[in-house]
Formats: structure tokens, sequence, C-alpha cells
């Protein structure tokens, strides 16, 4: 796999041995759905926090013929995701697309797109913080033992604390799944809604965490079921109105303050979805050619 | 000071339930402890008392598997009634017991505690750790063992950093007894604590122990908390027990030299 020879990189900037490295490292995470499996973390030529897992994991997986697409927060055109899709653009000369139907790599932080994945997809996540039980056990000794002897008491304490405090569970991110009934998996900052996206997907999904060097994985169709109570089932993020674009309901809504007297907007988070809705004609109420809106 | 706790006579039990014997831990070149061994039965409480260093310490940590011996054999009755060799278990096994069958009270409750999450959730982790998955219930279970070691109920959402020692030492109890543990291992439980609201512990934990018919092993170097509490006593110096019996007997009429001089250091008012 030559780069194109202008750019003066690597076929997608690793060096071959490291991207060997890192698919050894997402073949064990695939065997192991859930498990962490550490791998030697590369600097890359941006900062952690920055998805330096997720691209570390995308160079891995990207042939000569893959279609890139990268969102961020739902978004195709934020900082991030313009950016790491130019990095894969000029190191690997890949084709990209904002068109979640026409991509085979999706890199995202925060999001799994609304169009449901297919089976020759991969779904790269950009992981901050691999482990559930962080914030609630700072050992990471014992964490992994709690991991190796399936103890995940741990984690209900906190799904119990948000009940006792709030009255229901308020955790709307990063919401523990247990993957395969085994594993305790951190789905990344993912927003709650999203959780039942992940079970059974046929699309593969690979967790990247550059700063903590852990790589994990969900294959495709593989169980995921996000932890609850019996008396506190798991319900996902429900929202008032429907888009206020493309009118798309049943959708994760990003808000949009308006103006500086409470104006404010929802919209769709997944960008390329309510550009999709559009240009099939629908329409939300504050659509700037919707009807009501006409001058 | 007569206020000794005896077993009724009819009520004692055959077997054991913790068998140990010539338990020995060295550290390097220095003494831990060296060859103690006991039985300790159903519904018993035994005192191990010292000075520092002695070793008592050192004995509870090889005791309650936090610690691995240099020799000896720990064996301990299982629910089905079989004798098992505790330290042969697995990992998972040990783990399992510590926190369903066993309890261990620290001296200082932030230890034990998660002083970050509340005192309902504290009680209730181990609930959650053997499977329970019904808030409710949970909750239910907080709130009646709260009661039972005297935290007023509408403390449960409190986090333990609101708590004077008392009340976590206390709610340190609470947390351990939630899974009706069978034994349980206490570490100098009244250390820190001013001398009525020990007075306060010592009573309810007398209290749980005959309501729950719990076998204690506790660690004091204060006499008078192991003549309120336990049924028998061990005096430990340099690492070896050096006199042992029934908590009476030893306290009024001790054999050792050390032992008498343990005995009248205590502080008469």
């Amino acid at each position: 796999m030559n780069a194109p020879l202008t750019s003066g990189y690597n076929f997608a900037y690793l060096d071959e041995q490291t991207k060997r490295m890192i698919r050894r490292a997402i073949l064990k995470a695939i065997a192991i759905p859930g498990y962490q499996v550490p791998f030697a973390s590369r600097e890359m030529p941006m900062p952690y926090g920055w998805g330096t897992g997720g691209v570390q994991v995308t160079a891995a997986v990207l042939g000569a013929d893959d279609t890139l697409k990268v969102i961020d927060q739902g978004s195709d055109d934020t900082t991030n995701a313009v950016s790491i899709r130019k990095f894969f653009e000029k190191t690997a000369g890949v084709a990209t697309t904002t068109v979640t139907s026409e991509a085979t790599v999706i890199q995202t932080r925060h999001r799994i797109p609304e169009t449901p994945l297919k089976e020759d997809q991969i779904l790269v996540y950009q992981v901050p913080i691999p482990e559930p039980l962080r914030f609630l056990e700072p050992r990471e000794t014992e964490t992994r033992t709690m991991h190796a002897l399936e103890e995940y008491g741990l984690m209900h304490v906190k799904l119990y604390e948000d009940i006792a405090r709030h009255g229901h569970i308020a955790t709307t991110y990063a919401y523990p799944v247990k993957v395969a009934g085994r594993y305790l998996m951190d789905p990344s900052p993912t927003p709650r809604f999203d959780n039942p996206k992940m079970h059974q997907s046929p699309a593969l999904q690979l967790f990247g965490a550059g700063r903590e060097k852990r790589i994990y994985a969900v294959p495709p169709y593989t169980d995921v079921v996000s932890l609850d109570f019996e008396d506190h089932p798991f319900e996902v993020n429900k929202f008032d109105k429907p888009c206020a674009l493309c009118g798309a309901e049943g959708v994760y809504l990003d808000e949009v303050i308006l103006d500086d007297r409470g104006g404010r907007m929802f919209v769709c988070s997944d960008t390329d979805h309510c550009e999709t809705r559009r240009a099939d004609g629908n329409r939300g109420e504050m659509s700037p050619d919707s009807s009501e809106n006409r001058p | 000071m007569s206020a000794a706790r005896e077993l009724p006579a009819a009520e004692m039990p055959e077997l054991p339930l913790l068998s140990v014997d010539g338990l020995s831990k060295f550290y390097g070149a220095r003494l831990g402890c060296i060859d103690v061994g006991f039985d300790l039965y159903p519904g018993e409480v035994l005192a191990i008392v010292g000075e520092s260093g002695s070793g008592k310490s050192t004995l509870l940590s090889l005791l309650s598997g936090r610690l691995a011996p240099s020799a000896g054999r720990i064996r301990y009755r299982m629910r089905d009634g079989e004798l098992r060799n505790v330290l042969g278990l697995t990992e998972a096994e040990r783990r399992l017991l510590m926190r369903t069958d066993w309890g261990f009270v620290h001296q200082d409750p932030a230890q034990g505690l998660r002083m970050a999450v509340s005192a309902g959730a504290n009680v209730g982790e181990r609930l959650m750790a053997v499977g329970q998955r019904h808030y409710g219930d949970i909750r239910a279970t907080a709130t009646d063992w709260l009661g039972r070691v005297e935290i007023d109920s509408d403390r449960i959402d409190d986090a333990p950093r609101a708590f004077s020692g008392g009340m976590r030492q206390r709610l340190q109890i609470a947390r351990n007894l939630v899974t009706h543990p069978r034994l349980v291992f206490m570490d100098e439980p009244t250390g820190g604590l001013d001398v009525s609201v020990q007075a306060r512990l010592l009573d309810l934990l007398r209290g749980l122990v005959d309501d729950l018919g719990l076998s204690v092993v506790i660690v004091t170097h204060d006499l008078a908390v192991a003549r309120l509490i336990s049924h028998r006593l061990m005096v430990m110096r340099q690492g070896r027990v050096i006199e042992a019996g029934l908590t009476d007997q030893v306290l009024d009429d001790p054999r050792e030299p050390y032992t008498q001089l343990l005995v009248s250091s205590v502080l008469q008012v």
C-alpha cells in the first residue's frame, strides 16, 4: 500500500509495524467483546482528547478503497471532524463523504448516525476514559480484578445514587452497558439515546482511547444491554418537539440558542440525517423555506 | 467491670466456624506473628488484645485474607457445612466470601466506607454486589439497617462526609451486616471515639451480635472493650499468643506477668 507520492507519509500516517500492532489489539478486542485491550498508543499530530485513539484505530483499519466519514457530536462540519477528514485525505488519499450510507469507515465522537448502519461498515469511536468504573474505583489494579471476576455491583451504586438524588437515572451520556453478557463497557460519551443502536448492530464497532492506551470492540450482532434497576428501567432521552429544520421525530436533538431573549430551537444533531431529510422535502417549523415562515 | 458475657451452654455448638492453626507471618527477617492457633465457634466473640506492635493487626489481616501468611492453616465452615481451607480458595471465591459471609469493620470508617456516595448506597452496595437489582427493595433494606444502627432515616441520602465519627462507624457496621454475614472482623472499632460514643457503639454491637448470632474476631488495645463485648480473649506480645482463655478468667486472674501488667495498667476512674 503506497501513499500518494506527493504526501511524503506512509499510507494513513502510521508506519506498517504500528498498524500491525494496533490490528492485533483490535483482533483481540473483537475476540473478547467489551474487554479493554492495552496497546502501545502513539503520539499523533494532535493533542490528547482530540481523538488520538480513534485516529489510530481508523489508520489501522483503513484501506485504499475505503470511504471515510468523520463526525463530531453528530456533525460533519465541526473543526474536529473536518480536520480528521482532511488528515486522512492527505495521508491516505482515501475518498471521504458526509453521507452515512456511502461510508465504509465512520469515525465518530459522541454520536451514532441516525441512519441504520450496515454489515460492511465499521464505526470507530473516540474514547476519552475507557474504564466505566474509573470514577467509582480509582485503582487500575482493582478495576482490572473487578472485570476479571465480573464484580459489577459498584456500577449499580452509581445508578442508585442517581435515583436517590434525582428520582431517576440521571446519567445521560457514557451510560454503562454490558456487552455479550460479560464485560461492563463505557460506550464512550455518546448520549444514552444511542445505546439501543449498539445492541445487535450489523456494523463492527471499535473503540480507541489514545491517552489511556486501550482498544475495545463490539463485534457485529452482539448483545449490548444498558444497566438499570427492575423498578427503574433504562429509558432513552425524550424530546418534546421534532427537529425544527426537518421535522424528524425519534432522533437526537441539539439545542441551539438563537438570541439573548430565551429564543432557542432544537435541531437534529446528525447533520447528514437532517440534510438528507430536507433534500427529500421534509420541513420543520423553523425551516427558512417552510410555509409558515415564508414572507 | 463484671459485665462479661457467657455463652448459654445449651446453645454451644460443637463445630467451629473458623479453625486456625500454626499461623505465622514474617516480614522478611522481622516477625509479624508466629504459631497462632484457635477455634472460633458460631456466635462467639473473640478479642485479641496487646500493645502496639504485638502482631494483632497482622493476625487480623491474615485471618481476613488481606495478607498471605508465611505458614499455617485457616479453615472456615461454609454455609453448606463443609470446612474449607480459606487460603486455598480462588480469588473470586475469597472476594465473594468477603462481601457476603464475612464483614470487616475498619478502625477508620473512611477506609471501610465510600465517602462520596450516600449512606443508602453504602449500605446497599453489598446487596447490589450479590445481584439485587430492585431499587425500592434495596432502599427499604438500607432504611431498615440505618434504623437498626440508630441513624435517622432522613439521613439516608447524606454522604458519610456529613456524619460524625460515631455515626460513620455505625454506618460502617450496617454496611457490613446487611448481607447477614456469619463472621465479622473488627479492627479497633471504637478507636478514636470519645467514651460516651464508644459506650453507645459497644451497646449497639452487643445487641447486634446477640440478635444475629454473629461470630466476631475483634482486635483492641482497650481491655474495657474486650471485657464488655468478648467471650474469649487472646493476649499477644511480640507476635506470640502468650495467654488465652475466657475473658473474665484472663482479666480477673491473669497468669502471665505481661498480662498482669496490662490489666494493672488500666486507669481506674
